[in-house]
């Protein structure tokens, strides 16, 4: 089965990291992908809030292409990996799907470029993907570097899995951690699965962001956690790049790894750090690397 | 005198009557206006307006226009068939006509209250009771079937509910089977420790209710035992019940549990179920003290010899009443019955199914129901409340509404879950004095004496915080909530987001039906509401009796209910079985399907579409059969007989037909030609 990747706009900049790791990821277990032509933005959260109506085009554009390009297959799955886009697109599906008359405009808007939507594309989760059409045995046997010894909490943060996913339980999503157990590591509980990380209020609203991200990362600590997994670009740099402010602030030394899961997954399928953007992050996951035997310290 | 319809019947006589039902249909249809036209329709020969047709005056007009004008059909236009149809046909009977010349148009439900336009409401008034009028022309006399009613009643359910309905049924007189899914029968109400709002030791007042049960000389009781297959119709259901194999001989086993002594595990190993796992039993036990039967049972998946033969079977040797049988199977009773009482009971939601608790993540978050075990003196505890760490709690919060008016699992109200709550809420300050905090969304205490009860906790210093929990969590924000649960919670009257911290966590579970419960629907042939409960015939005229004659629910299989509705419910279903038996005797509505059998080819297409199973294969003919007992007249088999040889009563083709005729030509289309009377007798 082919798979379109749509990646959207922030793997392709501050994402990169993920793209990067995602991608070798596919390659490694052998999951054929391409990606979509001409794709578009999302629209994000900021489109849909101020005109629906041109917000769903754009999705639609999106999920009409990779139709488009799978002509003729049976199944059209498109992979999106920024939760953002995974709850963009959902939503516009599952709207499109129970307003006929949105749906009619949105079919007339896309016909103007000579598109149509015909309600066909799955819109998948690269979890779903790798836990349901790929499966936990599938992935323990490509497993080279088995992380043993290491205790991951999986972040999934709330798009990846509120309000619309199709593969998981909204309040204690399983996936990433059926996926680190596959891989050999240890999972750690907690109760912060599906918490806000502050999204993007760290760049507006410090004063409410900080705290938000803080609880998430004081209690991966409290737990001994070696490492946080995120599905989300915002995730990660939230509870990344703002340790330093969060210590000063709540008087803590919260030093964390903070990676994408597929970097982590990467790593134990022994893909090169320098394949899975490692190398991209902010700070080196000293931590992961320690623990992984055999992994090299790669610095910016 | 000339016949009609080839049935030796005279010439119709038509009485025409339309009621004006107040103003519910006289203001909105133009009631002279319908009289007046349908006084010239051919075969009617009188036609009148009244005011209240269903009065007494108003059944007397009829009763005396039929002996004074000879009269020998009945219309009468006015509300639902459902409400009235049975009154007139008693009155048309009266006055010495067969009930089924009688006919009833709606023009409430389906003219006068469903339009503001007058105009049309008297057209299609009009429309309508002319249809009538020429569906008439074609009535037959019918009578109705008399079948005897065996007075045997089957109990499903030895909760407090069946318990109660076996025990008013056969203090009448009358003989009960009592089945009972589980070893011994109490039900939920045997788990707990006090009920509401009397505060009544529960077992105080049920075991006398069960021991009554067991030594009742109408009551056989058959516990661990299920319903395999039913069969028949009311007044004659034959049924059968397997009664699972306990490996003990029940007549034999006096409860001494000296076996229980004897197994070769000296201590307890597996999760007790009546406890809910919070204590152990042996492979061989007896749910809890008071069980009734007092018998004990083996349970196979545990126990040694059932997994390698290999056991010493000292619990063979200790019981010198030789009661032991582990070769016993399951063992099948058949059994005819007139009428079934289903008191089923209910289960509670599962709370794994809201993660964002913490059930089964954290050891301290319990259910309530596990509460009722601990507060009870013959729970896992022994009636301490106690932490999974063996300490006392110094705070509780009991999480409201788990399960219950929530859109993401069960959107029902649970009805039970504030009242027990309060009182496990006092029990656990009773038993603890520890702080407790009820999180609710709104406190519903309708009941006698339940509004004081609320009062009594008020007073008792519980503290109750409005809103519905968001999350029960183990992440400390301050000292104080460190290595405790948080309860995270937007108080609704303050307007703020709180945290509160406990020791421990009640979950106050809703009530859902049964997994099983749409099996048994389906077994037992009735309706289930869209929730799962067992759906009553009318939610407030027919509340314990079901779509199928002879089969009443009680209890909570019906819906969530406290133990004074489950009992008042089984009252009334124990009431409706008797005035079943009582009558002797049951009428069968005669408006059936039957088979012209020289017209059936066997093809059998018409078995598997009824609905009621009324129809069978006869063998020795290769034609179809329909029990007219079982037949409730839904016409489906009808419509699917390719050969047309299947005939209903009272919906004949020609009946049919002569009613759409009627409402055609109002439509302008004159199916019969011209108007005269004499071309319309004729065409019939």
């Amino acid at each position: 089965m082919k798979y379109i990747y749509y990646p959207g706009c922030s793997l392709k900049s501050t994402g990169k990291l993920y793209e990067e790791s995602l991608l070798a990821v596919f390659r490694a277990l052998n999951i054929d992908y391409v990606e979509l032509n001409d794709w578009n933005c999302c629209g994000a959260t900021a489109y849909m809030a101020i005109d629906e109506d041109k917000a769903f085009v754009l999705a639609a554009r999106n999920l009409a292409l990779a139709e488009e390009q799978l002509k003729g297959e049976e199944e059209v799955n498109i992979v999106a990996p920024c939760s953002a886009c995974y709850m963009v697109l959902l939503k516009t599906q599952k709207y499109l799907k129970e307003n006929p008359a949105d749906m009619r405009k949105v079919q007339t808007a896309l016909y103007e470029s000579g598109l149509a939507y015909r309600g066909k594309a799955r819109i998948r989760h690269p979890l779903d993907v790798f836990i349901n059409d790929l499966g936990e045995k599938e992935i323990s046997k490509a497993i080279k570097k088995p992380l043993t010894g290491l205790r991951v909490v999986p972040y999934y943060g709330c798009q990846t899995v509120r309000p619309y996913s199709t593969f998981e339980d909204q309040r204690n999503p399983v996936s990433m951690d059926r996926l680190f157990k596959a891989a050999g590591a240890e999972i750690v509980d907690w109760t912060m699965k599906t918490r806000c990380c502050g999204a993007s209020l760290t760049g507006t609203i410090q004063e409410v962001a900080l705290p938000l991200s803080y609880v998430i990362l004081h209690e991966a600590k409290k737990r001994r956690a070696d490492v946080i997994t995120t599905a989300c670009s915002l995730c990660q740099f939230n509870l990344e790049c703002y340790q330093t402010d969060i210590d000063k602030k709540f008087k803590t030394d919260l030093k964390i790894d903070v990676l994408y899961f597929t970097q982590l997954l990467g790593l134990a399928l022994g893909i090169p750090p320098v394949e899975l953007g490692i190398q991209r992050l902010f700070s080196a996951p000293d931590n992961v690397f320690k623990i992984l035997e055999g992994g090299d310290h790669v610095y910016v | 005198m000339s016949t009609f319809n080839g049935n030796g019947q005279s010439i119709p006589k038509i009485g025409f009557y339309i009621c004006h039902c107040g103003h519910n249909i006289a203001s909105m249809v133009d009631v002279d206006k319908v009289q007046k036209y349908t006084a010239s329709l051919p075969g009617v020969t009188v036609s009148r307006d009244y005011k209240y047709m269903c009065s007494d005056p108003g059944q007397e007009l009829i009763q005396k226009d039929i002996k004074e004008f000879g009269l020998n059909r009945i219309v009468v236009a006015s509300c639902s068939p459902l409400l009235h149809e049975h009154t007139f046909r008693v009155a048309t009977e009266k006055a010495g006509l067969n009930p089924y010349f009688f006919h009833m148009v709606n023009i409430r439900e389906n003219v006068s209250w469903v339009t503001g336009d007058k105009e049309a409401a008297t057209d299609k008034a009009i429309d309508l009771v002319r249809a009538a009028i020429q569906r008439v022309f074609f009535h037959k006399p019918l009578v109705k079937k008399e079948v005897p009613i065996n007075p045997d009643v089957l109990i499903l359910g030895g909760g407090i509910a069946g318990i109660h309905a076996a025990l008013t049924i056969a203090n009448a007189g009358k003989k009960v089977y009592l089945v009972e899914r589980e070893p011994t029968i109490g039900g939920h109400m045997a788990m707990f420790d006090k009920t509401f709002p009397t505060l009544d030791c529960a077992a105080c007042i049920l075991t006398p209710k069960m021991s009554a049960v067991k030594n009742h000389p109408n009551i056989t009781l058959w516990s661990y035992s299920e319903v395999e297959k039913i069969e028949g119709f009311v007044g004659n259901y034959r049924a059968t019940i397997k009664r699972k194999p306990r490996y003990v001989i029940e007549e034999l086993c006096v409860g001494c549990m000296d076996c229980i002594d004897a197994c070769i595990y000296k201590e307890a190993k597996y999760p007790d179920e009546f406890n809910l796992g919070m204590s152990k039993r042996k492979p061989i036990y007896i749910p809890f003290p008071q069980a009734t039967p007092q018998v004990v049972l083996f349970d196979p998946d545990t126990c040694i010899d059932f997994k390698s033969h290999r056991c010493k079977k000292t619990c063979i040797e200790a019981c010198d009443r030789d009661a032991i049988d582990l070769k016993q199977t399951a063992k099948y009773e058949e059994i005819n019955i007139g009428s079934v009482i289903l008191a089923t009971g209910f289960k509670t939601y599962d709370a794994k199914f809201a993660p964002q608790y913490g059930y089964g993540r954290f050891p301290n978050v319990f259910t309530s129901l596990e509460l009722e075990r601990m507060v009870n003196a013959s729970g896992p505890t022994s009636g301490e409340v106690l932490t999974k760490e063996g300490k006392k709690p110094k705070s509780v919060g009991i999480v409201h509404c788990v399960g219950s008016r929530d859109e993401k699992s069960n959107k029902w109200c649970s009805k039970v879950c504030c009242m027990y709550s309060l009182k496990l809420a006092h029990l656990i300050k009773e038993h603890t004095g520890a702080e407790v905090y009820n999180f609710y969304i709104d406190m519903r205490t309708p009941g006698k004496g339940y509004e004081e009860f609320y009062d009594k906790l008020m007073n008792e210093g519980v503290h109750f915080i409005r809103g519905r929990v968001a999350e029960v969590t183990d992440w400390a924000l301050a000292a104080e909530e460190e290595n405790k649960l948080t309860i995270r919670v937007e108080d609704t009257l303050v307007g703020v987001v709180r945290r509160i911290p406990v020791d421990m966590v009640v979950l106050s579970v809703g009530l859902e039906p049964r997994e099983d419960a749409s099996d048994v629907r389906r077994m037992f042939n009735i309706s289930c509401s869209n929730e799962g409960f067992f759906l009553e015939r009318h939610p407030k005229l027919a509340p314990v009796s079901t779509f199928t004659d002879g089969i009443f629910i009680a209890g909570a299989c019906q819906g969530p209910k406290d133990i004074p509705d489950s009992v008042a419910q089984a009252g009334a279903a124990a009431a409706e079985v008797l005035s079943l038996i009582c009558a002797g005797t049951i009428e069968l509505e005669p408006n059936t399907a039957s088979i012209t059998e020289e017209f059936c080819s066997g093809c059998k297409s018409c078995i598997p579409l009824c609905p009621y199973s009324a129809i069978s294969f006869k063998e020795d003919t290769k034609k179809a059969y329909i029990n007219e007992a079982l037949c409730k007249g839904c016409g489906t088999c009808v419509a699917a007989c390719p050969s047309g040889s299947i005939i209903q009563n009272l919906f004949e083709d020609e009946q049919i037909f002569g009613e759409i005729e009627g409402l055609l030509r109002f439509a302008g289309i004159d199916l019969a030609g011209s108007e005269t009377k004499g071309k319309e007798l004729e065409h019939a």
